[in-house]
């Protein structure tokens, strides 16, 4: 059946007439293409639909923090799989893979940092590793900063980015590290110590039901999907269309649950005002 | 029964569907009717066993010969049935006892262990959540505040209390009823026994994390003795919800897990089949997490698993939470919260290197 052979040209033909590679970047939310230098300098957020794409660790420090001010704590703690999981892919080869993929060691990474000046404990989860969830390298790494900030009567921000929660590879472990960040946050308010929580996207389920929801303040990056269920589950269950902007910060505003949405290129001047206020009171 | 006791059986229920007949009634009801249609395919033996046996009885008093020696055989063997099955469990087999629709609930253990129980309502903010009860109680000889998940037993009562998925006001009447019992100073026991919670648009509203996330917080500096035991299901947030304790212990047959197996299977697998495995690999039975040094201790169950038989498992339950009492109470208060500090502090595994230089 040689006429209906696959043509020899149609080779030539199937090349992908795409992006340039390095050049542009386009807009996950409305595809938009926009030109990679633009992009760097809106700090990833799309100026033609003000999509805020997410940021790695290491790129939200350099945004928040002054530069050359940032010291990182505990950059050697590594996970084990003390449940040695036994999934489609094992732990160990998940975690190198994203080890290997983010450049980081594990899902979070903490430091002491001056943002506007004032001097602060900083912790940023990566929602690129393991969906930015917590297991017990996350959860120590966070109590420790904690405790670090009491110890040096400093305020503690978190940036949480996480879509995964409690790590599903180290089982019950990664759940009751939501009890110890939650318990560090305790005592860090019992010092007279203060927590700005700053949500981005996405922020669900064992991170939002701990520490994320824990904040003196308690700001978000517009459009985030935040919650405790995800949407998919809650659909399942109800069997009914969700609302119009379920779970977006501006839901979690309406609703009470969050004190402002702050734009990226604003968020460091924020931050630095409410820790203006913090210290004010207490010179 | 006490008049008393019954009145406090109809207050526990809280006019819900099933305050027309006292909770003893309805499970005599579930343990010898529908009980042998809902067994589970690993207690198809057991139910067979139990079948015979009851021919053979039926059979005995019809024709007035005496079988009473046989009958005694077949029930030991019935005994040395249900050990045996029960020892060789998968643990996903494991998730479906936890789950069984005749397990006891925390109002049959409350009924069965306290010898008063007044139920308290409402979180003063917005509803009253049937999925998490709570209220004072006397055991033994101490005064104590006990709040708990509960399920429903019939349709009607599931859905009123949202087959123990409890909502936001649900958490916060527990946070509630907890800080009032530190102010009054009795003990806290909490049960545990919920698949997770809520997942719904209300939830999401009024602010399902935030309320879990301030329990998590609150009752780490209780100060007061607090004892959470996992009867049942222990379905994640929404059990640590209420879980943060001095002593966390749990049945046997439960599980307390970061995640359902089934959510598990379909995130990880993507198929919902896999829960089998998925239920093996989260480590989620009560054995596995006393390894872990999740749980302080592990309360056995009689034969077959606690729906059969109520009284001991309640009998074995009252016990170990009287033994934990008894050594907390012993604590100064102050070092009390502390040590609950660090019994979660050092939760967690993992490595640390040092770089080489």
């Amino acid at each position: 059946m040689a006429l209906f052979k696959r043509p020899n040209f149609l080779l030539t033909q199937s090349k992908k007439r795409g992006v340039p590679g390095g050049l542009w970047t386009k807009c996950e939310s409305c595809q938009e293409l926009i030109y990679n230098k633009e992009w760097e300098n809106s700090l990833k957020v799309c100026p033609k639909c003000k999509h805020h794409c997410s940021l790695s660790a290491p790129e939200r420090i350099r945004l928040l923090v002054d530069e050359g001010t940032f010291e990182e704590f505990d950059p050697n703690l590594i996970p084990s799989d003390p449940l040695k999981f036994r999934g489609p892919k094992s732990y160990p080869e998940k975690v190198l893979q994203d080890q290997a993929m983010t450049g980081l060691k594990e899902a979070v990474m903490t430091g002491r940092g001056k943002i506007e000046g004032i001097s602060t404990v900083l912790a940023v989860t990566d929602s690129r590793f393991i969906m930015g969830s917590m297991g017990s390298v996350v959860g120590e790494k966070i109590t420790r900063a904690i405790e670090k900030a009491i110890e040096e009567g400093l305020h503690v921000i978190i940036v949480s980015g996480s879509g995964g929660g409690a790590r599903m590879y180290e089982g019950c472990l990664s759940l009751m590290q939501m009890a110890k960040t939650s318990a560090a946050l305790a005592k860090l308010s019992e010092a007279g110590l203060f927590f700005i929580s700053v949500l981005t996207h996405p922020t669900m389920a064992g991170i939002m039901a701990s520490f994320a929801s824990l904040g003196d303040v308690i700001v978000a990056e517009p459009r985030a999907l935040l919650g405790f269920t995800g949407p998919r589950v809650i659909k399942q269950t109800i069997q009914q269309e969700l609302p119009p902007g379920f779970q977006t910060s501006e839901f979690l505003l309406a609703h009470g649950m969050i004190d402002g949405i702050v734009e990226r290129p604003e968020l460091k001047k924020t931050i630095a005002k409410f820790l203006n206020y913090f210290s004010w009171g207490r010179r | 029964m006490d008049l008393r006791v019954f009145c406090l059986h109809l207050l526990a229920l809280g006019g819900g569907p099933q305050s027309g007949h006292p909770p003893h009634c309805k499970k005599i009801f579930w343990m010898n009717g529908i009980m042998k249609e809902l067994s589970l395919e690993f207690e198809k033996p057991i139910v067979e066993l139990e079948n015979r046996i009851a021919e053979l009885k039926k059979f005995s008093e019809k024709k007035g010969i005496d079988v009473n020696q046989e009958i005694k055989a077949l029930e030991k063997k019935l005994d040395q049935l249900r050990r045996e099955i029960l020892e060789h469990l998968t643990p996903w087999q494991r998730v479906q006892i936890a789950r069984h629709p005749q397990r006891p609930y925390s109002l049959d253990f409350i009924h069965l262990m306290m010898e008063e129980f007044l139920e308290l309502h409402g979180d003063r903010r917005f509803g009253d959540d049937q999925a998490l009860i709570g209220g004072f109680a006397k055991m033994g000889n101490r005064h104590i505040m006990v709040v708990g998940h509960q399920k429903g037993r019939d349709l009607k009562e599931r859905q009123a209390r949202s087959f123990g998925c409890a909502h936001p006001e649900g958490y916060r009447k527990a946070l509630r009823l907890m800080q009032l019992a530190e102010k009054a100073g009795l003990p806290i026991l909490t049960l545990i026994d919920t698949p997770g919670a809520y997942p719904g648009v209300g939830a999401e509203e009024r602010g399902q994390a935030e309320a879990i996330a301030v329990n998590l917080r609150e009752m780490s500096g209780l100060k007061v003795p607090v004892v959470a035991v996992v009867i049942g299901e222990g379905g994640s947030g929404g059990a640590l919800g209420i879980g943060v304790a001095d002593r966390i212990l749990i049945f046997e047959n439960a599980y307390y897990s970061v995640i359902s197996p089934e959510g598990c299977a379909s995130i990880l697998w993507r198929e919902k089949g896999k829960m089998v495995d998925a239920a093996e690999s989260l480590k989620l039975t009560a054995h596995d997490l006393f390894s872990l040094g999740i749980v302080d201790e592990v309360i056995e169950e009689p034969a077959g698993g606690a729906h059969h038989n109520y009284e001991v498992a309640a009998r074995n339950l009252k016990k170990a939470i009287e033994h934990h009492f008894s050594e907390l109470e012993l604590v100064p208060l102050q070092q009390l919260v502390e040590i609950r500090y660090q019994k979660f502090r050092k939760m967690g595994v993992f490595q640390e290197f040092t770089p080489e230089q």
